[in-house]
Order: structure tokens, then C-alpha cells, then sequence
């Protein structure tokens, strides 16, 4: 199995209209493969650089006007190619703002789609079917261009074979698909018809792959998706179960001999690309691009002897999250032994009837038995079942086995999107913290929810808790720090320290009434600060996190804690440790400024607050006054990294100075 | 205020040569200092260290050690010879040939009427000083192998010698070996060499402290023989040993180039003294050869070719410009010559010439600008010098047509003829017979007289003609001053010369009359730099304290401006620098401009200006390059420095009223030196 890595975000969509759409026209590799052209299903053209994750230019076609199939560019020219309301053809270079004052060239027919592969002409591909290559259709633009497709028959896929001239794409006629495979040099047409499915299956997807001269088209069908290759009799590659719903656009990619990738529901989405070793997928309001490794199969992985290594194999990057199962899915692979469907298929039985503690038992010596490709492929659904079952019977519920599977790291929240608000219903704060630490995925709702839901936890009910050890150790450390300081010093005695710390136990009260500033002491109690912590390092996006916090209700007391942790890590070079897991002081500071922003008016208004705000407005104060001095000297030290530069002398020169 | 192009130059391969001895005259406070190439230079530490004079080497001749007798430097090599200086003259008195094969070296009694030499063949032999020379008296009981080191006892009656593994003490009246201390040999595969001791050190309480190959300072009991005390500070050699004339404080110089300080002191209650290593210096990347401990600092000298003066911070006032410490690594002597008019560049090498015909650029710059570069420096000739004695002086005239150059045996003349692209060179032949050797050589502006300064600080004037060169005159004083003439400057107009000696004179000469014109008043410290302003006949000196002094010719008296800067005083940074002012010229464009230079600046004082206030900065190019140029006039004072040039040797204007800046980095030195001890950096 392939592995995926932690998805990024390279950009935000604006979906169109119709919720099929992804909102990205088409995604096409610029001058390598770390440069791609986004083009959205408006008007405009963007040019990324995906490693950095920041768009270098944009170009953007007049209102009333769109661009109607994907900008490429042309590595030759180094130009780009864009093709606005069918017809017209601009051709612009990077330099060039404007697309105004680009050259256009107004065509005779209605164009399909212009494809371009690094060193050769890009080639353009009219909706009748014809194939030209762009510079002798640039020659004369007006050209007739002939009609490949019968009456009624449209085109619906482009397709290209990379490094060989030929085109390929699919039309529909009727209900039934046909294969056109172009070659432009020499000239010639060839035209497939895909074998019938049975009646409504329609083709959803078509990828394309050269394989030592032959070629394989991979298509993905509703319900049943299925391989074909134009040399040999189709065959049915894998079946994929969907669940409920329809499967109603989903896309297939080669990605090697013996990868595919697949991207359908829940993702409303129908576009998946591919540049190097990167997938680019629109989701939601943003388009992800995901990492992913193919590793190398060999005989003996499919024969199964090198089980064992494999499992160690797989382990290697263990903060990949599977986006395999996004879809629920299980490979139905040929080595697999009938026991263990049996297995598997007995679970479920006993997870939809048994009562609790056999369940526990059944399905906790399951999932400690069974290996991690396995549970891997079954870990979603056992998690489905079991929080499906939790829901419809008030009585059941297994918080242990949820930790374990969370643990296990299987499940993300889009697998089982009910995990978390069963886990905070039943007020399971651990299987809480083990959410919002492995959850890649949890939208910004239910991470303020989580977060209501903390800081109205009662200290009481906090305190009984039991949390992941290594962040209450953290911030244990953090709170005591200050107290236990003068016992820790090197050099002291055993009798001291424990004097010292007896004393502090007593002089405690006392000493937080008078001596110490009220910041000083941390607002919350511990497990309730180290839940925070989870929220804090929780993945988000301003923009939808934003709406959700304005109703959160005492943020003072967040905003106190925050404070606190500020202070904290800004007073004496405080030992960040990497061991365990904690917050960065980037994240405490986001976290301000949202809580901030947020409830301004009412933090205004509010008594408790008031010194708070006034510190850290002076806080902001002294930081502005920091970078405008910062910003002061920052072209004279660029002025010195420019007088270093000049530093080489030679033997000899000629120069000027000036004396004042 | 003022715009220059600068022909950058960096291409003269000055290579200084290493330190071999010194030799520290506690009476007249003259340190003497002697080099690979066999020359030996003298620094005038109370005149800010000033270096007086300098006696050039010789082919074949080195000097293995130096020793004062009073206030006569005497030096002996590994040519065997004995050699006392006439320092009035720069040049070697006499030799004395010692017949024990090479010396290595020389020590001289409390009295200062015996030498004692170490010789190769392993004898000790006493030499007695006389007035006018030295006398073989004696040797010692000759031992097995060679004398390395050899040091008096201050009453007079012993001697230590160090040798191959031993130390051998003589009784000085009968001659014989009273004692043989075994210095063990270094461990490992040191084992099987045998163990140098390097230097010695007899004290007045019997004491003897040794410096050896295995990199152990040893204290000997002279009275027993026996070893008190080993200190091992290096895994090299110690090659060098200096005791305070006091005897409670040495300092020994490593291989490594450390320099590690013992002191006499009584450790915790114990009422007994010992020698207790304190102290570590390390300011040389090389072999530290020699070491001289003064009352109030640590002056070492080695491969590396720096004279490194530290000042000991117990014993001066601390952040003051005394504990500063000091590198002098360049001559105060100009090496360089131009011909202003010719674009020419005379370089002085001890064993040749070299002269370079300057570049051109095109076009025009911004300040700060390099220009394009249309034409690149030539190399025109490369003059080899005849005879074994080194160049001491050498000059061009400003036309380019004319080249002397002298030796300490002999002045050579020759004449440059420029046709085209090509250069042809002739010896002079007949050149009048009072010109046998010149300290200083000088041309005067037209190109026309040759001026050489002579013994008893006379300048010797020749006239140059196409068919003869004539001598004219010999200007002289009546000072009776015996010091050589260091410093020569023609005026522009060609009627004034004035010289500069190192008994501090400054004198005048009318040469239309050819007689003496005025004495500028004596000032307390040696002059380096002098010059005659073109157009107000002002001359203008500077002093080894970095006095500035403006002397009007016509009204023989000090200048209202020189008043004025006496009586304010100079700025205390100005006075802090380190180095001397070795050149002084005027700024064609603007009459109001001096301009001056040491190693690490260049300075252009506007007449124009007010002085610098001492409570405010001195160095303000940079601030006052950021302000407006309105504002600019209300800071600024009279003293530009321009620090961008470092490690300079000379700055020459030419008459295009551009400037020649010859520096040489002290990174390319140290490249061309050769590689240091190995030693470890980290522990790998």
C-alpha cells in the first residue's frame, strides 16, 4: 500500500455553483514539478510554488469572459496558453501582468482542451475531436477544422499518454463510450469501443498509464470500477464498497504498476492529480496536495514471507494518516486466508449483539491480535460499528476500545465523524485528548465545542481524570516550576529539599494571596490545562474557526490561561522540552489574538479582564515599538550583507572614494 | 568634501623577515632587533616605540644572537663571526672571527668588560671588551658537542653553558666545569634525539633556569647541580627565555607560538619562594625565537615576523594607550617610491628592484565605485642588486627617467629611457666619488639634483645631466650631530630641502644658496614624516607621538594654525594610534589640504576646519556620510580619516591628482609563511 503523507493546503476554492464541481478547472505541472497552474472554474489562473505553499503570480480573464479549459504552459516558449469562451486563444509570458494585452487568437471551432508535455508542442484538442498541433493552428486561426465525431456523440474525457504523441479521449454516444487514440506523428486515428457494462453503469473516471509500449486505461465506474487494458481483455482490477450513498463523482489515478488512487466520497469532489510524487486533491474549500510514497513490491511481500518486515516497513513513517480510508475500503487480495474473513466478519456479528464486557473482550483481543495491515483495513468500520451502537443504545459504550483504535492510529475524524461528540457526550476526556492528538482532520466546530466543553468542566470533575501522562507531566512541570525551584538546585541536600517543599505546601495559600501576582498561578487546574493544551495544538483554519469561537462564553478564563502559558514561556529561557508534547509559543500567541478578536467588545466590558487587556496591549505596544526599530535598521543591515558582498579585492583596482 | 580616485595597488610582494634575537638596552631603552636576512633594527621604545634605525643585512651573514655592552650592540652568526655595529653609520664596525666555528651565542657580564660566545667546536670562549674593539682572552675547558646557550652569572664567576642533553657550569677564573646537569630527553621516539637546550638563564641566587627541545623549563640548583623543578609547557621546543631584571619574573617562548610567564612567589603559608607558572600569552602563529622581558612588558618576536610588545597589566594603568598592546609588522622606512609624473612605482626588495607601471581606467565613477579597469598594471624591470650588501634606500625621480639606489658599500645611478611601450635601463657610470653610501635617497621635483643623505647628517646634492652627473654640495650643519638623516623633502619650487635626523633635528636648506636656512626647534620626539606645502612654503611635520607641527619657512617661526593646535591640543584617539605617520603630502586641489597616513589610515586635516572637540568623535566619516549634506558642515572638523584602506605601505599622489595606495595584507604575509607546528584543535 502506498503511503500518504500529512496533507497541506496549497490554496482556498471558491466552489461553483453546482457542488460537483471542485471549483479547480485543472491543475498543470509548469516548468517542474514543484511549480504547478491552478485554474479555478472562474476566471482566473494561478501560479503555485508547492513546496512553499504560496502563489507566485495570478492572471485573471475580463469579466463576462472564462477560461474554459485548464491554462498550460508551454515549456518550449515558456509561455502560457489559455483558452477563454471556446474560441479565443491567449498566449502570455510570465513578466506579463495584464492578460488584456496578451495575444489572442479567435479560432473557427470550439476548442476541448490544449495539452502540453514538457519539450514538445502543445497540441490542441477541438470538441468535434480534431487534434492540432498550437503552432500551425496559430498560423492560420481561422482554419476550418474538420469534424472527427459522429451526430450526438460528445467528447467527455481528455487523456494523454505522456512522452508519445498521441492523444487520447473518450466520448459518449447514447450510453455507449468510445476510445479515440490519436497519434500526431505520423497521423492517425483509431477509434475503441469500451465493451458494455451492464445497463447504468457509466465510466466516472478515466486514467491513463504507458506501460512498455502498452497502453492501460484504468476507468473507475459506478459500482463497479474496473481495469482495462486496449491490448488485452479488460479486467476487473478491484472492487471498492462504497457504503451508503452514491458514489457520485469520484477520480482514479495511475499512480505506479501497482498503485492506484482513488478519490470519491465523502469528497465531493471529482478532480485528483498527479505531479511527481505529489496528489493534488480539491477538498472542501481548499485543494490539498498529499505526499505519497510508493514502495517497491516484490514476490515474496505478495507471497507473504516477508510479512513481518513489511509490518516494520510501514511503521516507518507512523504519522501518516491512511487517506485509504477515506473510503471505508478493503482490498479483497487474493493471499488473504479465508480464516481471517471469518475473523473479521465474526467481530462484527459480535460487536451488533453481544453485550458490553463481551464485546471488550472479543473485539480488545482483535484488535491486539491482529496485525496492522489488517486492522489498518478494518479499524474504520470496527469504529463505525461500535460508535453507531454506542448511539442507538444509551447503556453501551466502550470508551476502551475507542482509545485503542484511536491509538492505533487508523482512524481520523473523517472516518468516523461521531467518535468525538460520542466521546465528549459521555464525557470521555481521555478518548477526547486521544482524538485531538492523532485527528489530523477534526473541523474548527467540534474543536470549540471541545473546547466549551473543557473550560466549563468543573475543577472537581477535572480532577478526577486520567490523562496522557506525558502532557500532564508537562504541565505539572510548568506550574510547579516557579514553587520547586529553590529545591532543586544542584548541591542541596535530601533534608533541604524536602524541608523547602514542605514548606511550600504550607506557605501555599498565602503566599498566591500576597506575594505573587495573580499571573503567576495558573487559572485552570492541571487536567483541565492539559486538555486546553490539546485544543491548542489542534490543526484549524482562522477563517472557520473564527465564526465558532464568538460563542464561546467565559473567555477570560481561556484568555487568563493563555496569558499564563505566554508568561510562562517567555520568562527565563523556560525549557521547551521536545519530549512532551506541548504547545509552541506561536500557537498560545494565535490563540490570543483569536480570542481577542472575537470578543473584543465583550472582554472590554468585562472587570476580570481589564488588566489583562491592559497588559497586553502594552505587550502589543512594546512589540510594535520592537519592530518599527527593527525595521529601522533593517536596510542598514542589508546595506552591510551588500558591503560584504563587495568585500573581493584583486591585485589591483581603480576606485573612487569620498571623504565628508 | 573631497572626491579621489585611488589606484589600489596590492600586488608588491613585500615579504618581512623573521625574528631572530633581541637584545633590550635597559639604559637608553633601545631595543634591538635581529632578523633572518641578517639586518638589525633599532625601536626607541620610550618615543612611542619608534623604529630608528636600521642596519641592513648582508648577503652570508646572520646573527644568531645580540648583546648590548653599554651602549654598543655587538652580534654573533653562524658565520662564525663577532660583530660589533657603528650605529651612527648603520653599518657593521667590525668582525672579529671567533675560530670555534659557528657562534651560537653571546653573553656579556654584569661589568660589561667580557663577552662570553658559545661556539660549535664546544668551547666557551671569553672575549675582553676594549674601547674601540674586543680581544680574545681565553677559552674554556672545551667540551663534547656544541655550546647553545650561555649565560654570566651577575657576580661574574661562573658560567652556564647549555649543550646537546646537559648544562655544563664553569667556574669564569679558571675555566673548568664545576658541574654537569643531565636535562632528561623527551619521551616517546623524542627519546632517541637528543634534547637541545636552547637558553639559559644564571640568576644572582644561584638559579638556573634552562629551556630545552622536550618543551621543559627547568629550575637547576647551581650551588648542587640538582633539579628543583621541571615545568613542561609544550610538546615543542622552548626556544627562548627572558628574565625581569629584577629576577622575579621569566617568560619562555614556545614553538607553538605561546609565550608562558613564571613567577618568583611564596605559595600559601610556606615562607619559601618558587617559580610558579602564572601566565600564558599567545600572540604568534609561529615559532617564538626570541623574547626580551622589560619592567613593564613582554616583547617577543619570532617566525612570524610581528614585534609583539605586550604590556604586563599589573605593571601599567590599565585602558590606556600604554596597555594597548602593539604588533609592528611593517618598516617605518618607505619601501615604496613613485614617479608622479611617469606612473611608475619603484618597489624595495633587500636583493632587488622593481618597477611598475601603474593601470588606467575608463570612464567615471560614483564614491565607492570601482572603475572599469582599461589598461592593468605592468611589471617593467626587475633590477637585480650587485654585491652581498641589501638594499637600504632607493628612489625614482619624478619624471621616471632616473633610478638610485644604495647599499651600505655603495649608491648605484641609473637611467630609464621610455620609448613607446618600451623601457631601456643604463647604469650611470661615472658617479662622483663623496657618493659611497646614502641612508636616504631623494630626487628633487624637477628631476634635476639627486639628494643622498650622508655621515654626520650631511645630504650630499648631485646634479643630473644628460652628458655628467656633477657633485655640488655637501649641506651640512653645525649641530655636530653624528645621527644619519632620515627624512629628506624637496619643495615643490625647488628651493627649500629640508631633513629630518633622529636626534630629533629638523633643518632647512636653501638650496639656491646652498646653505643652511633655519633649524626648527627641537621637539622631544623623532620626526616621520615631513613636508614642504607648495604653495605657502609651510613645512609641515609629524612626530613618532603624532604632533603635528607647521613651520612657515618665510617668517621662521611656527604658523598661527600650528599655534592654535598646540594650544588645543590634539584629540586623544589621534594620539592613541599605534602606528607612525609615515607620509606626508599636500591635496593639489585645494591648498587648505594636508595629507598624511599610517598603516591603517588616511588622513586629510582642512586647514579650513576647526579642530576636533576631544569629547566628541574623531572618526565621524560614517555619520557624516548619513547626514545631509547642510548638516554635514556643522560636524565636521578638521581631521577626514578614511579607514577603508588597512595594512598600508605607503600613499603616493600623482600629478593627475590621483592617489597610489600600496597596501599590503597581512593575510597574504601570513600565506606565505611557512606552515606552524602541528597542533591539535580539538580532541580528535
Amino acid at each position: 500500500m502506498a503511503a500518504l503523507y500529512e496533507g497541506y493546503t496549497l490554496c482556498g476554492l471558491v466552489p461553483a455553483q453546482n457542488l460537483t464541481s471542485s471549483g479547480v478547472h485543472g491543475i498543470k505541472s509548469e516548468r517542474d514539478d514543484d511549480h504547478v497552474l491552478v485554474t479555478d472554474s472562474a476566471r482566473s489562473v494561478t501560479l503555485y510554488k508547492v513546496s512553499d505553499q504560496k502563489p507566485l503570480c495570478s492572471w485573471t480573464v475580463k469579466q463576462g469572459r472564462s477560461l474554459t479549459c485548464p491554462v498550460v504552459y508551454n515549456s518550449i516558449t515558456k509561455e502560457y496558453v489559455a483558452v477563454s469562451d471556446n474560441k479565443v486563444i491567449q498566449i502570455w509570458k510570465e513578466d506579463d501582468i495584464s492578460l488584456d494585452k496578451a495575444f489572442k487568437a479567435t479560432l473557427s471551432s470550439d476548442v476541448w482542451q490544449v495539452h502540453s508535455t514538457q519539450g514538445a508542442e502543445p497540441v490542441v484538442l477541438f470538441q468535434r475531436g480534431a487534434v492540432r498541433f498550437l503552432d500551425s493552428i496559430l498560423a492560420a486561426p481561422q482554419q476550418t477544422v474538420e469534424d472527427v465525431l459522429a451526430h450526438e456523440e460528445d467528447l467527455s474525457t481528455h487523456l494523454v499518454a505522456d512522452s508519445q504523441h498521441c492523444v487520447i479521449f473518450t466520448t459518449e454516444q447514447k450510453g455507449d463510450h468510445f476510445l479515440y487514440l490519436q497519434r500526431l506523428n505520423p497521423n492517425s486515428l483509431q477509434k475503441y469501443r469500451l465493451e458494455r457494462e451492464e445497463l447504468g453503469l457509466c465510466p466516472l473516471s478515466f486514467s491513463v498509464a504507458l506501460r512498455e509500449k502498452h497502453i492501460c486505461l484504468l476507468y473507475l465506474c459506478k459500482i463497479l470500477p474496473c481495469v482495462q487494458t486496449l491490448t488485452l481483455p479488460r479486467t476487473l482490477l478491484l472492487s471498492l464498497s462504497v457504503g451508503e450513498g452514491h458514489l457520485e463523482a469520484a477520480s482514479a489515478l495511475i499512480l505506479d504498476e501497482a498503485h492506484v488512487a482513488v478519490v470519491g466520497v465523502p469528497h465531493p469532489s471529482a478532480g485528483l492529480w498527479r505531479f511527481s510524487n505529489k496528489l493534488f486533491i480539491p477538498h472542501g474549500k481548499s485543494l490539498s496536495v498529499i505526499r505519497y510514497e510508493c514502495p517497491k513490491s516484490c514476490l515474496a511481500i505478495a507471497v507473504g514471507k516477508m510479512r513481518q518486515a513489511r509490518i516494520e516497513e510501514c511503521k516507518g513513517p507512523s504519522s501518516v494518516p491512511s487517506w485509504s480510508n477515506v473510503l471505508h475500503g478493503e482490498k479483497v487480495e487474493p493471499p488473504r486466508t479465508a480464516d481471517a474473513r471469518k475473523t473479521t466478519h465474526d467481530i462484527f456479528c459480535i460487536l451488533q449483539t453481544e453485550p458490553v464486557e463481551k464485546v471488550q473482550q472479543e473485539v480488545g483481543a482483535f484488535i491486539s491480535s491482529s496485525n496492522t495491515t489488517d486492522l489498518q483495513l478494518v479499524a474504520g468500520r470496527l469504529a463505525s460499528a461500535l460508535v453507531s451502537r454506542s448511539l442507538a443504545d444509551l447503556t453501551f459504550y466502550t470508551g476502551g476500545l475507542l482509545s485503542q483504535l484511536v491509538q492505533s492510529r487508523n482512524l481520523c475524524y473523517s472516518i468516523c465523524p461521531d467518535l468525538l461528540l460520542l466521546a465528549l457526550e459521555k464525557r470521555d476526556y481521555f478518548l477526547c485528548q486521544l482524538c485531538l492528538q492523532f485527528f489530523p482532520d477534526i473541523p474548527e466546530a467540534i474543536t470549540c465545542a471541545c473546547l466549551k466543553a473543557f473550560i466549563s468542566m468543573t475543577d472537581s470533575d477535572a480532577n478526577i481524570l486520567n490523562l496522557d501522562p506525558a502532557s500532564v507531566s508537562f504541565m505539572d512541570m510548568l506550574i510547579t516550576k516557579d514553587n520547586a525551584q529553590d529545591g532543586s538546585q544542584n548541591g542541596c541536600s535530601y533534608t533541604s529539599v524536602k524541608n523547602d517543599s514542605l514548606e511550600i505546601m504550607d506557605g501555599a495559600v498565602p503566599k498566591e494571596n500576597t506575594q505573587t501576582p495573580l499571573e503567576e498561578t495558573c487559572p485552570v487546574s492541571l487536567n483541565k490545562a492539559v486538555l486546553l493544551n490539546e485544543i491548542l495544538q489542534a490543526s484549524y483554519s482562522e477563517n472557520c474557526l473564527l465564526p465558532h469561537l464568538k460563542d464561546l462564553s467565559s473567555q477570560h478564563v481561556f484568555l487568563q490561561y493563555l496569558q499564563f502559558l505566554y508568561l510562562k514561556y517567555s520568562q527565563d529561557a523556560f525549557p521547551q522540552r521536545k519530549e512532551l508534547r506541548s504547545p509552541t509559543l506561536n500557537q498560545v500567541m494565535d490563540w490570543v489574538c483569536m480570542v481577542l478578536d472575537t470578543h473584543f467588545t465583550v472582554l472590554v466590558m468585562t472587570p476580570e479582564a481589564k488588566g489583562l487587556l491592559f497588559k497586553l496591549h502594552t505587550f502589543v505596544k512594546s512589540q510594535v515599538k520592537l519592530f518599527s526599530e527593527l525595521g529601522k535598521i533593517g536596510s542598514s543591515l542589508q546595506e552591510i550583507n551588500k558591503m560584504k558582498a563587495k568585500k573581493e579585492i584583486g591585485q589591483y583596482s581603480i576606485e573612487i572614494i569620498e571623504l565628508y | 568634501m573631497g572626491e579621489f580616485k585611488v589606484h589600489r595597488v596590492r600586488f608588491f610582494d613585500y615579504m618581512p623577515s623573521g625574528i631572530r634575537a633581541l637584545a633590550f638596552n635597559r639604559g637608553t631603552e633601545r631595543l634591538a632587533v635581529a632578523r633572518d636576512q641578517g639586518s638589525v633594527e633599532l625601536f626607541n621604545f620610550p618615543d612611542n616605540y619608534c623604529q630608528e634605525k636600521v642596519i641592513p643585512g648582508r648577503d652570508g651573514r646572520s646573527v644568531e644572537a645580540l648583546c648590548w655592552v653599554g651602549s654598543r650592540l655587538f652580534s654573533v652568526g653562524l658565520d662564525g663571526l663577532i660583530t660589533e655595529y657603528d650605529l651612527d653609520n648603520l653599518r657593521p664596525k667590525y668582525t672579529v672571527e671567533a675560530y670555534g666555528g659557528p657562534v651560537w651565542s653571546i653573553s656579556c657580564n654584569l661589568e660589561g668588560n667580557l663577552l662570553a660566545v658559545g661556539c660549535e667546536d664546544g668551547t666557551v670562549k671569553i672575549f675582553e671588551v676594549l674601547d674601540d674593539r674586543i680581544q680574545f682572552q681565553r677559552n674554556l675547558d672545551r667540551q663534547k658537542g656544541r655550546i647553545i646557550s650561555v649565560s654570566w652569572h651577575p657576580s661574574g664567576t661562573k658560567i652556564a653553558a647549555g649543550m646537546m642533553d646537559m648544562i655544563r657550569i664553569f667556574d669564569a677564573e679558571t675555566g673548568h666545569a664545576i658541574h654537569r646537569l643531565l636535562v632528561e630527553r623527551g619521551v616517546g621516539t623524542a627519546k632517541n634525539r637528543e634534547v637541545v637546550v636552547w637558553s639559559l638563564a644564571y640568576l644572582s641566587d644561584n638559579t638556573i633556569i634552562s629551556a630545552d627541545s622536550a618543551g621543559k623549563v627547568q629550575i637547576w640548583d647551581g650551588l648542587t647541580g640538582t633539579l628543583i623543578r621541571s615545568h613542561y609547557i609544550t610538546k615543542w621546543d622552548v626556544l627562548a627565555l627572558s628574565v625581569a631584571h629584577d629576577e622575579s619574573s621569566l617568560i619562555a617562548g614556545t614553538s607553538e607560538g605561546t609565550v608562558v610567564q613564571f613567577q618568583f612567589l611564596s605559595s600559601g603559608e610556606q615562607q619559601d619562594k618558587e617559580w610558579i607558572r602564572t601566565r600564558t600569552f599567545k600572540n604568534h602563529t609561529h615559532d617564538v625565537r626570541a623574547l626580551v622581558l622589560t619592567d613593564i612588558a613582554v616583547v617577543s618576536g619570532g617566525m612570524d615576523t610581528q614585534l609583539v610588545v605586550r604590556p604586563l597589566l599589573d605593571k601599567v594603568e590599565k585602558n590606556t594607550a600604554e596597555s594597548a598592546l602593539r604588533k609592528i609588522v611593517f618598516p617605518f622606512k618607505s619601501l615604496v617610491s613613485c614617479a608622479k609624473k611617469a606612473g611608475l612605482l619603484l618597489f624595495q626588495f633587500p636583493d632587488h628592484l622593481e618597477v611598475w607601471r601603474l593601470g588606467e581606467s575608463e570612464g567615471y565613477g560614483k564614491p565607492g565605485e570601482c572603475l572599469l579597469i582599461k589598461r592593468k598594471p605592468e611589471k617593467l624591470i626587475h633590477l637585480k642588486r650587485k654585491g652581498e650588501d641589501h638594499i637600504c634606500s632607493s628612489a625614482l625621480s619624478p619624471c621616471g627617467s632616473w633610478l638610485a639606489y644604495s647599499t651600505t658599500s655603495s649608491v648605484r645611478l641609473y637611467r630609464l629611457q621610455h620609448s613607446g611601450n618600451n623601457i631601456s635601463i643604463s647604469k650611470v657610470s661615472k658617479l662622483p666619488k663623496f657618493l659611497c653610501s646614502a641612508h636616504q635617497l631623494c630626487f628633487s621635483p624637477d628631476s634635476t639634483k639627486l639628494f643622498a643623505s650622508s655621515t654626520q647628517s650631511s645630504v650630499i646634492v648631485i646634479s643630473l645631466g644628460q652628458s655628467e652627473c656633477k657633485y655640488v654640495h655637501t649641506l651640512a650643519t653645525k649641530s655636530g650631530s653624528r645621527q644619519p638623516v632620515h627624512l629628506l623633502a624637496p619643495s615643490e619650487d625647488g628651493k627649500w630641502l629640508a631633513t629630518a635626523n633622529t636626534d630629533c633635528e629638523v633643518h632647512v636648506y636653501n638650496l639656491n644658496k646652498l646653505k643652511l636656512h633655519c633649524t626648527v626647534p627641537v621637539y622631544g620626539s623623532c620626526p616621520t614624516a615631513i613636508a614642504i606645502h607648495p604653495m605657502t612654503s609651510n613645512l609641515v611635520i609629524v612626530h613618532a607621538d603624532k604632533q603635528v607641527f607647521e613651520f612657515s619657512l618665510g617668517q621662521k617661526e611656527y604658523t598661527e594654525w600650528s599655534r592654535k593646535l598646540q594650544k588645543q591640543g590634539l584629540h586623544p584617539h589621534w594620539l592613541e594610534r599605534d602606528t607612525p605617520i609615515s607620509h606626508i603630502f599636500f591635496n593639489p586641489k585645494n591648498s587648505n589640504h594636508i595629507i598624511m597616513h599610517d598603516v591603517y589610515m588616511l588622513c586629510v586635516i582642512d586647514q579650513s576646519l576647526p579642530f576636533p572637540d576631544p569629547k566628541t568623535r574623531l572618526y565621524n566619516q560614517m555619520s557624516l556620510r548619513g547626514l545631509p549634506e547642510a548638516e554635514r558642515v556643522r560636524h565636521s572638523h578638521a581631521f577626514k580619516i578614511c579607514k577603508s584602506f588597512q595594512d598600508v605601505l605607503s600613499v603616493i599622489s600623482l600629478e593627475d591628482q590621483s592617489l597610489v595606495i600600496v597596501e599590503r595584507p597581512l593575510l597574504d604575509i601570513m600565506s606565505q609563511l611557512p606552515a606552524p607546528v602541528l597542533q591539535k584543535k580539538f580532541a580528535t
